[in-house]
């Protein structure tokens, strides 16, 4: 079943007419495992915003579904298809508050946090028992990475955009990442996901299926 | 008994003795010079200009107040000092984006003409005067205008400065929150919020050492000019809350103006549209 659709996507550069992305058309099936590789500057981080349609694209349509994404939709969609950021920022005080801080947001008010659940996922990357009491100002780049896929994990999204999930991470911790997304798309065969990484062995490793971006545009 | 106070018309000041006042410009001029502050040429401009305007404004308002002056001059003053004020609040910011003027100068007109008319019709009632019973009549409109327009201009200048500065340099706590689905309003709540503490509260801060520690301009000014000392405090409490409500008005329209041009319906910020200056 096709989930997200990219159809002719493009986008100008601010200043310009040079197309930052041109013309991508990309389709994303429930139980994808999509690892998307390209230099920098080709366009991987901005077509992952423009599927979470965190940018305004100047030319073609996403569609979730196979709906249009537009207007009043846009926080329901994001809240399915959640785009975890390069540099998580948290400027919450401590762990605990970074991760229930969602729930205060309107499309996830029918929930609540679980701390349990939260707790199993951290401690299962490796963290202690007590992270979750954690001043965000002291974590490390790692850590604060760790914590923001939490975050999004524990929304239970559909579909997860991944800018580098594991930069920041050392060896072992990225295993355990790697591990704790793949665990989470054997849950549920209507998921998917867009892994964006720079190592070629760990491409290999996490996706199915490989893109690469490279200036503006989508080569398969 | 009534208590009288001998009102006395206050004693008028020579150019000479403005020269006075005016060489003290000479204080700040050597402290910046002991300082290497760089000050020079910014505080010679600027008494050059505060002495130019306010002699300038003395003789426009002289013949503004030459009894039955058409309503169109005063409206036309208004509307002058309205604009400026909207243009300077920009002035004052570093950051701009497309249609920040149009957004300043809307702000602080709708809420000093509301603020002016309150006070005009509502409060002083300037229409059942015994002299010159006009709304326009420039005694009353002129300056309580000018009192209302100076402050909102502060506070629109101070709240316009924040929210474009919290929004770009938490761009990525924005950004975060709108990828987990906040609408635009939960992404940029926080900002409004500040901006607008921000503006109102210098204000608020006056209010509340108004008279213990300083005597208001208004007040002074009244004074000097033989007033009684309490109408004096009379017109400044009804000032205060004109420029309390004015500051809180101004902030919030020029804030969310701002919220709008830099968040689309789409719920996505666009800080590109920021560029500083």
């Amino acid at each position: 079943m096709m989930l997200l659709q990219a159809e002719h996507i493009g986008r100008h550069h601010p200043d310009g007419q040079d197309w930052l992305l041109d013309d991508v058309s990309i389709g994303i099936e429930a139980g994808s495992r999509i690892v998307m590789t390209g230099p920098s500057g080709g366009g991987k981080t901005l077509l992952l915003r423009a599927l979470a349609y965190l940018d305004p694209i100047d030319q073609g349509m996403v569609r979730y579904h196979g709906k249009g994404v537009r207007h009043e939709v846009v926080p329901r969609y994001r809240s399915e298809v959640i785009y975890l950021h390069q540099r998580a920022a948290l400027i919450e005080d401590t762990v605990e508050v970074a991760l229930r801080k969602p729930y205060g947001l309107k499309v996830h008010r029918h929930r609540s946090f679980d701390r349990d659940r939260a707790l199993r996922l951290l401690v299962s990357l490796g963290r202690e028992d007590n992270f979750l009491d954690k001043k965000v100002a002291e974590l490390s780049g790692g850590e604060i990475q760790i914590t923001a896929l939490v975050r999004a994990l524990q929304l239970d999204p559909q579909v997860l955009l991944l800018d580098e999930p594991t930069a920041a991470l050392d060896g072992p911790t990225a295993a355990a990442v790697e591990r704790m997304v793949s665990a989470w798309l054997d849950e549920d065969d209507q998921r998917a996901m867009i892994w964006v990484s720079h190592n070629e062995t760990q491409a290999g490793r996490v996706g199915r299926t490989a893109i690469r971006m490279e200036a503006g545009r989508l080569c398969k | 008994m009534i208590l009288c106070i001998a009102m006395k018309p206050p004693i008028e000041l020579s150019f000479w003795q403005l020269a006075v006042a005016m060489s003290l410009i000479l204080i700040s001029a050597a402290i910046s010079a002991a300082l290497q502050l760089g000050l020079g040429r910014r505080l010679l401009l600027a008494a050059v200009r505060a002495t130019a305007q306010l002699l300038l404004i003395g003789y426009v308002l002289t013949w503004l107040f030459v009894p039955d002056r058409a309503a169109f001059f005063v409206l036309a003053m208004m509307v002058a000092m309205t604009l400026i004020a909207g243009v300077s609040a920009v002035q004052r910011n570093e950051r701009r984006y497309r249609g920040i003027w149009i957004d300043s100068v809307i702000s602080m007109w709708a809420t000093s003409w509301l603020m002016t008319a309150i006070a005009l019709f509502g409060v002083v009632q300037v229409q059942s005067a015994a002299e010159h019973p006009a709304w326009y009549n420039p005694q009353y409109a002129i300056p309580l205008l000018g009192m209302v327009l100076g402050n909102t201009l502060n506070a629109v200048a101070l709240s316009l400065d924040r929210v474009s500065h919290e929004l770009v340099s938490k761009r990525d706590h924005v950004e975060t929150l709108l990828a987990l689905g906040a609408t635009r309003w939960e992404a940029g709540r926080w900002a409004v919020q500040q901006a607008i503490r921000v503006g109102m509260l210098p204000t608020v801060n006056m209010m509340m050492v108004a008279g213990i520690v300083s005597l208001p301009g208004m007040m002074t000014g009244q004074i000097i000019a033989g007033q009684d000392p309490n109408q004096a405090a009379r017109y400044q409490i009804m000032i205060m809350f004109l420029m309390a409500a004015g500051t809180a008005l101004g902030t919030f329209s020029v804030v969310l103006l701002c919220y709008r041009r830099l968040f689309n319906s789409d719920h996505q910020f666009l800080p590109n549209r920021l560029w500083k200056v």
